[in-house]
């Protein structure tokens, strides 16, 4: 295989040496919104779409000037200024992977804040919204922008932050409350994972960067590399939603949707992803330990996420369940070391096109149906909005990997080398897809086809262009950008400087063996679909089910799970804590300041108000001090 | 002895910030004596500002161009040099800042001669106007505020002290409101100030007896050479040590301080709270450190004694003062304790001296400013009757005033060390200096230092307790209906405690110019 190319210190000026100004745009909205706050609410999401959309600008900018150098020329990292003295430098690192995520980040980021100005029009706090849509686009950058681990954690807090306030948004809903709060727990696991992970790293050599890093990793011990990587997977696990961190991606579907498509959807939650690609010096070689763990994850969870799919009659937890699969073949892939890099990278960008256009199609529909997310009351949707029906649908068919859309590029991408690699993932891999064909199929019939199952005062309308544009553009996208990216393997030249490729190119066959199978068993799984959804009636409340549903529906138990191994055992510490503080240690502190206080109260009777009291004490220490002396001299 | 009298030399330059405040004081008199009733004010406050400002801008001239004197000037009885510079420079700065607090209407009284309640008294309220002769006495004062530290021998010192204190007796009886409380207080003040001055001059005689000579360096020389055991150099320095511990308000002789600082006009108050203690301080530095440097391991266990007694007295009885002026006179206490802490950091080498004493320096200088801007607050939350003294009446303050109350809550946290004010790294300072001097090798008090330094930790934590309390009523109580008006604040006022804030805030965050400045001044420590 072919060896990512060293990193070169960027000394010519252009768009790289200013990239910072891609985080600075959006920071500089964030806080400008927030600082001024109410003031700002007539212009204040104009303002927001405009900072992304600068940024957006650079990132352009940018990857054009990258196109022009040379692929060893195509690594450069621009300090900025010293960080923490001796330990970490702060510093960007533009390479093709990085700018590949800039560019997604600030484009469906920017698409998702245009989309955002109609669909949070009646919301009295929709400043505050971008303002919060902003920071998280700046932190997401920080993040994958970043030379060093140190800058990437910072941004990997900048994000779960946004992401807290953006699901905890309408604050006044306590589910909403809990969902926040939730994300952020358990996002409190995989960070501590990633600080664990960097605490060795320092110890072991002395350094954050990405850089030196990759020239020392080689020379550590093998158990260190991998507790590395492990510690490095627990992280992304937490962010990016996989087993057994995964609880709280569906609960996150309380935030505004245009979060959901944007954060919980196209960017955040791939930046597990990222991670592990990034990392690809500590998960080497392909089919180490911490290798194979990153791709056992990936098919675990993209067996569990679809699974949870199947059974949600919520459309926005339908498709966060979907996420969690989808992101299961990008780790899958990632765990296949560079062969699977490029599929993995290009599934992510493809499916942050077709996963934002689903859910800012989903959103549509919400906002055409008074905020319905039950499927179970929606049906014959298509003739009422009909650009979301076709947009929805371009999605549709890209995700369950329809030839020639740009899923079946991707995903086709991730089966075929994980087959290679490991039969068993692989096949595993498979069997996802023909879920997924279920799934996906069964919320199309549910929401566009069969019969109407409104609810009384619903009455369904196509949502305004400032919102359909976004849904047609993102559209496009899932159409094309997955052949053009594959096919000749231009994502993996591209990508190869970053994180380097197998030696002989891989070519994509139209009829391999997985392949056929894959779309015979989506084929299965879209026509089951038809049969349970489209032809039979939908029932408008939820059968009972065999316990298999309801196993799918409890999100197999996950939460039960966590509640009976953490959270109890977790209540139980806290409360023995503070058993313990009130009756040891404030006991003490209180019975110390009932002491103090006491004797303030007698001392101060000796401040009587009388000069000859006064004169006497003086009189009385003038004593003491000369007797003191004496006494002291004659020691 | 030479039998021809000769004329005194007088380095006239390096004396010149304190002669023009001095001059000014005396042109000040003759306003009094000559200008129209109406015209005085406008004259005095010009000629009050200009003189200090530019005994302020005479400081920084002799600190740029010329540095600090070797030697001490007028036949050796003024030391100009380095602390002393800027012990001057910090007291110019804040009496300039108390200038404008003092020139805000209704803080003194209209006819000081009139008995309260009195029909004189109406009389003069009604004609208006307050007493302009304050302006001459506080320059008065600051010009003994120069002159009390930089004393090189102890005549000269006490004649410094009685010039500070003789106008300060005056000015705290002079407030418009509370009259009676403010007379009594001035009597106070008078009665114990005159008891505290006789024993320094007592311990002055007896010093004399044992050295055959007032100068400090001359009185060191003597203790290299004669017997330590003297019970004449003992007794006298103990005396002596009462006189200073006393401006300083040291426990056992604090007493005065909280009956003076409640009553005293608060701008008064303000200025004695920065103003002497840092003059005194400066003082106790020059005894201890040039007169008696050779008896250390004499003085320093009484000293510890003292600290510990100061810090303690000052932090647990605030704890139940109800008057906020009372409070922060207790507050001043136990920063007094603070203080000494650093006063007994010395060492054998004179560099390692240095960084004490600039710790000391830097300390009185936050938290001067720290004080100042505190008062200046409490001279702006008023009743019908005066200012609200009260801690009650400061209830839910930072709902209805939630600009001031914050400001006063950052004075409060700074004053009990609080990272990110001045006040921290002012403890700081001083803390490190004394665990470094107890540290030294062969210290006479060694781990005794570490002792008095966690005593001074809990002291603090202690303190930090009703300085929160205060925040806590600030901001979390209801406020009451019939609470105080926030009077509309002068330029002036404005002013302080902007400057307060701003010193507080700047030092708190970017302390490394300041203590450069500390660090330079303490370079050469005090002339011997």
């Amino acid at each position: 295989m072919e060896s990512p190319v060293e990193i070169v210190q960027h000394t010519a000026g252009g768009v790289i040496g200013v990239s910072w100004l891609m985080i600075a745009f959006p920071l500089l909205g964030a806080a400008i919104l927030l600082i001024l706050g109410r003031k700002t609410d007539r212009w204040g999401h104009l303002l927001g779409v405009a900072m992304s959309l600068a940024s957006f600008v650079v990132a352009v900018l940018a990857f054009v000037e990258l196109l022009g150098l040379s692929a060893e020329q195509r690594r450069q990292a621009v300090h900025l200024y010293e960080f923490i003295p001796g330990m970490a430098d702060m510093g960007l690192l533009i390479d093709p992977l990085s700018i590949s995520f800039a560019l997604l980040i600030t484009g469906v980021g920017s698409l998702i804040h245009i989309y955002s100005i109609g669909y949070m029009s009646h919301d009295p706090d929709r400043r505050r919204f971008f303002s919060y849509l902003n920071l998280f686009v700046a932190a997401m950058l920080l993040l994958v922008l970043a030379d060093n681990y140190v800058g990437l954690f910072i941004g990997w807090e900048g994000v779960g932050l946004a992401s807290y306030l953006l699901i905890g948004f309408w604050q006044f809903k306590p589910s909403a409350a809990v969902a926040a709060k939730k994300a952020f727990v358990v996002n409190r696991v995989g960070d501590f994972g990633l600080l664990v992970g960097m605490f060795i790293m320092w110890s072991a050599t002395g350094t954050f960067a990405f850089a030196e890093l990759s020239e020392k990793a080689g020379s550590l011990s093998q158990p260190m590399v991998t507790a590395i990587g492990l510690l490095l997977l627990l992280g992304a696990c937490g962010k990016s939603a996989q087993l057994p961190l995964q609880s709280w991606l569906l609960d996150a579907m309380e935030g505004p949707t245009p979060v959901s498509a944007l954060i919980h959807a196209a960017t955040m939650v791939t930046a597990g992803v990222y991670l592990v690609v990034r990392s690809g010096a500590f998960f080497f070689p392909e089919g180490s330990a911490q290798a194979l763990a990153v791709a056992i994850v990936g098919a675990a969870t993209l067996l569990a996420g679809a699974i949870i799919g199947c059974a949600k009659d919520d459309i926005k937890k339908g498709l966060a369940g979907s996420t969690m699969s989808q992101i299961g073949y990008m780790m899958l892939g990632a765990g296949l070391g560079p062969a699977g890099y490029a599929f993995a990278i290009g599934h992510l960008i493809t499916h942050g096109f077709f996963k934002a256009d689903m859910f800012l199609g989903a959103g549509s529909v919400m906002h055409g149906m008074n905020d319905e997310v039950d499927m179970r009351k929606y049906g014959a949707l298509r003739k009422y909005m009909p650009i979301t029906f076709v947009t929805f649908i371009i999605g549709y068919l890209a995700i369950i990997g329809f030839p020639l859309l740009s899923g079946y590029f991707t995903k086709d991408g991730i089966i075929e080398t994980a087959v290679e690699h490991n039969q068993v993932l692989g096949w595993l891999a498979v069997i996802g897809a023909g879920i997924t064909g279920f799934y996906m199929s069964r919320m199309i019939f549910m929401t566009f086809f069969g019969e109407k199952r409104w609810a009384e005062d619903a009455h369904p309308h196509e949502s305004p262009t400032v919102m359909t544009v976004p849904l047609i553009v993102l559209s496009i996208g899932s159409i094309f950008l997955g052949g053009y990216l594959i096919l000749s393997n231009r994502l993996m030249l591209w990508l190869a400087p970053a994180v380097g490729r197998p030696e002989e190119l891989p070519t994509f066959h139209f009829a391999s063996t997985p392949g056929l199978a894959t779309l015979a068993l989506v084929a299965v799984g879209a026509v089951y679909a038809w049969m349970k959804y489209g032809r039979a009636e939908v029932p408008a409340v939820q059968p009972r089910g065999s316990f298999l549903t309801t196993f799918a529906r409890r999100d197999l138990y996950g939460d039960a799970l966590n509640e009976s191994l953490f959270m109890r055992p977790g209540q139980w510490l806290t409360r023995i804590a503070v058993f313990f503080d009130n009756r040891g240690i404030d006991g003490v502190v209180n019975g110390l300041a009932a002491g103090i206080g006491g004797t303030s109260g007698r001392l101060r009777r000796i401040q009587t108000g009388f000069a000859r009291t006064y004169a006497l004490s003086i009189l009385i220490g003038a004593a003491l001090l000369t007797g003191a002396l004496l006494l002291v001299g004659n020691i | 002895m030479n039998p021809i009298m000769q004329a005194p030399t007088i380095e006239y330059g390096t004396l010149a910030p304190m002669l023009l405040v001095f001059g000014a004081a005396v042109l000040g008199v003759l306003v009094e004596a000559f200008a129209p009733r109406y015209l005085r004010k406008v004259m005095q406050v010009p000629l009050t500002l200009v003189s200090l400002g530019g005994a302020f801008a005479l400081v920084l001239v002799q600190v740029i161009m010329r540095g600090a004197p070797t030697e001490a000037v007028a036949m050796g009885a003024v030391a100009v040099d380095g602390p002393s510079l800027f012990i001057w420079g910090v007291i110019l700065v804040l009496s300039f800042v108390c200038v404008l607090l003092v020139n805000d209407e209704g803080h003194f009284v209209a006819s000081a001669a009139a008995v309260p309640g009195s029909a004189d008294e109406e009389e003069a309220e009604a004609a208006g106007g307050a007493h302009t002769e304050i302006y001459p006495l506080l320059l008065f004062a600051v010009g003994g505020m120069m002159l009390f530290p930089a004393a090189h021998d102890l005549l000269t010192m006490f004649v410094g002290l009685e010039v500070m204190s003789l106008p300060l007796y005056l000015m705290c009886g002079l407030a418009r409101r509370r009259r009676l409380l403010s007379q009594e207080s001035s009597m106070k003040y008078f009665l114990l100030g005159a008891f505290s001055s006789a024993f320094f001059l007592y311990g002055t005689a007896m010093l004399y007896g044992y050295a055959g000579t007032v100068s400090l360096p001359g009185i060191n020389k003597a203790l290299a050479g004669g017997a330590l055991l003297d019970p004449l150099l003992l007794i006298g320095f103990a005396m002596l040590g009462v006189g200073l511990l006393f401006k300083i308000g040291a426990a056992p002789f604090q007493a005065w301080k909280p009956d003076v600082y409640q009553g005293a006009p608060t701008p008064i108050t303000a200025l004695m709270a920065s103003g002497t203690l840092v003059a005194a301080m400066g003082a106790v530095l020059r005894v201890f450190w040039v007169g008696l440097g050779n008896l250390d391991w004499n003085w320093r266990p009484v000293m510890w004694a003292v600290a510990a007694l100061t810090m303690i007295v000052g932090a647990v009885l605030a704890i139940t003062q109800t008057d906020i002026k009372r409070m922060l006179a207790y507050s001043s206490i136990a920063h007094a304790g603070f203080l000494l802490i650093g006063v007994m950091a010395t060492f054998d080498k004179s560099q390692q001296n240095a960084g004490s004493l600039s710790a000391i320096l830097f300390y009185l200088l936050v938290y001067s400013f720290t004080t100042v801007g505190a008062f200046a607050i409490v001279t702006m939350v008023r009743d019908p009757g005066g200012e609200a003294g009260h801690l009650s009446r400061w209830a839910g303050l930072g709902k209805r005033s939630p600009l001031l109350a914050g400001v006063f809550a950052f004075f409060l946290l700074a004053f009990a060390g609080i990272p990110l004010t001045s006040g921290f790294f002012g403890k700081y300072a001083v803390f490190a200096a004394a665990l470094a001097s107890g540290s030294e090798s062969g210290d006479s008090l060694g781990g005794w230092m570490t002792g008095l330094v966690v005593l001074g930790v809990v002291a603090s934590a202690v303190a930090a307790f009703f300085y929160v309390r205060v925040i806590v009523l600030m901001f979390f109580s209801e406020p009451a209906a019939d609470g105080p008006s926030i009077a509309e604040p002068s330029m002036g006022t404005v002013a302080v405690i902007a400057v307060a804030a701003l010193v507080t805030v700047g030092v708190g965050i970017f302390p490394q110019p300041m203590l450069d400045v500390a660090h330079q001044a303490a370079a050469n420590l005090f002339i011997r």
